[in-house]
């Protein structure tokens, strides 16, 4: 077990709490993690990434380049980190805002409405879970209904309302990837070109 | 969320926190016995503060958010003055600013805990991380002859570590103890285990101003306006230097086993060769990592003698090449030393010192 993810986005869309919810889970799961944000200047109108590490072994760098799996929420992301996911990684973009398509042919890409999706369950901002169920539906790097236990565990009491529609963006992320594509097929989405 | 809601104080160290570096030192300050944390806000290490804010203030012990960072070390010199567990933190332009106040202590012999998380500099530079403070951390950094204890952790696990640590070997020696940090480790969030809280406790501190009821009065200054006092003050001074180079030298090693190469860097930088040592291994390449752990006292007897079986070395620095001086002295240039640095907040990536170590082993392009 060694992935390393990255999840991007704009500051607001919830890059940084899509990436805790793996970072705690892979904890709790009993895997080494790191979970670094980007920080500064970047986070108000750009984008805001972080990176999540989760491991068997213990993590050295903390910091990488090619991500074996790579969430993007908007076009910047997307442009930025589509060229860098690493050869027979994942990426997952979210193609209510993203309108390119991956033009790659070495790595496995999903397209997840995301936005589209959230919204029907009755908030957008929930589209970062449905993404992170989307990846998880595809690479089950760790448990769907481990990330489900974080959310008991670790949201603070302030914020526990949040945690059913939570599962449920999770859950309709899972859905959504496993309806367009069927577990365990080799990635290929109708949508995708080349 | 979260690691910075803890719930309930006890039994900690069955149980692993997520927890961000910056609110990891901050919990590993008031579970050290920490009674009095004075700071000012300055990216990347705000978040101490914050929890300081937070936590002091619900157990009862002080907390100032000072008026600068001149104003927090030397409230940091009255609260220690005092035999209190005193703390502050900052960031490379703020740990600027406190150096005159360090001096003060050094000379007055008084105890304490700085941590810099270091950011991109010179000047106000930006808030990425760096490790352009070395020479500051390590050789003085303020007037006078003076050396701090500065140990430099690579994970949130060993910073907390070397936080509780700190504060004991601060008593120790009765001086101030520095971490030196950058803003990836103050910004990462790694699960880490904690001691169980303890009440603050003083050792015994005959120095300490705390009324002169029934004793002589203690004076604590660093005015000696006498040549030949200021001297012998110096002297004692030294003394404890001598002790702390003899007693606190620390390092971590890897894979040096046989390693014709060996990568040398510390903090971050260390953690990221690791990676990239470990790479270079599986490919065959004989390359081994030291990680110098107190970058004052710097570990030269250990280097010198792995530059006897080293063919060469590699120092990697977020700087030009500050720690690299040091390396240079403990070996004597003896063996060949390269140097891979990155300024300006930029991080090196594994990828990078990789190439590096391939280019040495003539394995590379």
């Amino acid at each position: 077990m060694h992935e390393e993810v990255i999840i991007s986005g704009f500051g607001g869309q919830g890059a940084l709490f899509a990436g805790q919810l793996l970072a705690y889970t892979g904890m709790d799961e009993g895997w080494h993690v790191t979970w670094i944000p980007s920080y500064g200047p970047e986070m108000r109108g750009g984008t805001a990434h972080c990176v999540v590490i989760i491991s068997d072994d213990d993590i050295g760098s903390p910091v990488i380049r090619n991500p074996t799996i790579c969430i993007v929420m908007n076009p910047p992301s997307m442009e930025k980190y589509e060229p860098l996911v690493k050869p027979g990684g994942l990426l997952v973009v979210n193609s209510t805002l993203v309108r390119t398509r991956s033009e790659r042919g070495d790595i496995e890409v999903v397209y997840v409405p995301a936005n589209d999706l959230a919204a029907e369950l009755g908030n957008v901002r929930m589209a970062n879970v449905v993404l992170l169920g989307a990846m998880l539906g595809r690479r089950e790097i760790l448990p769907i209904e481990g990330i489900k236990r974080t959310l008991e565990r670790h949201l603070p009491a302030e914020r526990r309302r949040f945690i059913e529609p939570n599962k449920r963006a999770l859950d309709r992320g899972v859905e959504y990837v496993r309806k367009q594509i069927g577990v365990g097929e080799p990635a290929r989405l109708e949508e995708q070109v080349g | 969320m979260v690691g910075t809601r803890l719930s309930g104080w006890k039994g900690y160290r069955t149980m692993k926190i997520l927890m961000k570096g910056n609110e990891a030192i901050a919990e590993a300050a008031i579970r050290a016995g920490c009674e009095a944390y004075f700071g000012y806000p300055i990216t990347p290490q705000t978040e101490v503060l914050e929890y300081m804010a937070r936590r002091m203030t619900e157990l009862g012990r002080a907390f100032v958010q000072a008026e600068s960072e001149v104003g927090a070390i030397n409230m940091v010199y009255g609260a220690a003055c005092t035999g209190a567990r005193a703390m502050t933190t900052t960031s490379s332009p703020g740990y600027s600013l406190m150096q005159e106040g360090i001096s003060y202590m050094a000379m007055s012999f008084v105890p304490c805990v700085i941590v810099n998380i270091m950011r991109g500099g010179p000047g106000l530079g930006n808030i990425q991380p760096s490790q352009g403070d070395y020479f500051q951390m390590t050789k003085g950094g303020g007037h006078g002859d003076y050396h701090l204890l500065s140990l430099a952790p690579s994970t949130v696990q060993e910073t907390v570590d070397l936080i509780i640590e700190a504060f004991d070997l601060a008593d120790k020696y009765r001086q101030p103890v520095t971490v030196i940090a950058d803003g990836l480790i103050g910004q990462i969030m790694e699960p880490v285990e904690f001691p169980d809280l303890k009440e603050p406790q003083r050792p015994e501190r005959p120095w300490a101003l705390t009324g002169a009821k029934g004793r002589k009065k203690n004076v604590i200054t660093s005015l000696f306006l006498d040549a030949h006092e200021l001297e012998r003050e110096n002297l004692k001074l030294q003394a404890i230097i001598a002790q702390i180079k003899a007693n606190e030298v620390r390092y971590a090693e890897y894979w040096l086993d046989g390693a014709e190469i060996v990568v040398i860097a510390y903090g971050t930088a260390g953690r990221i060769a690791q990676t990239a040592v470990k790479r270079a291994r599986e490919q065959g390449i004989a390359v081994g990592l030291f990680r110098p752990i107190s970058v004052f006292p710097f570990p030269y007897d250990r280097l010198r003698e792995i530059a006897e079986t080293a063919q060469q070395l590699l120092v990697v620095e977020m700087s030009a090449g500050q720690m690299l001086e040091d390396v240079r002295l403990a070996t004597c240039n003896r063996v060949p030393i390269s140097f891979y640095g990155r300024m300006g907040g930029v991080v090196p990536l594994p990828e990078e010192i990789l190439d590096k170590i391939k280019g040495l082993a003539g394995t590379g392009s």
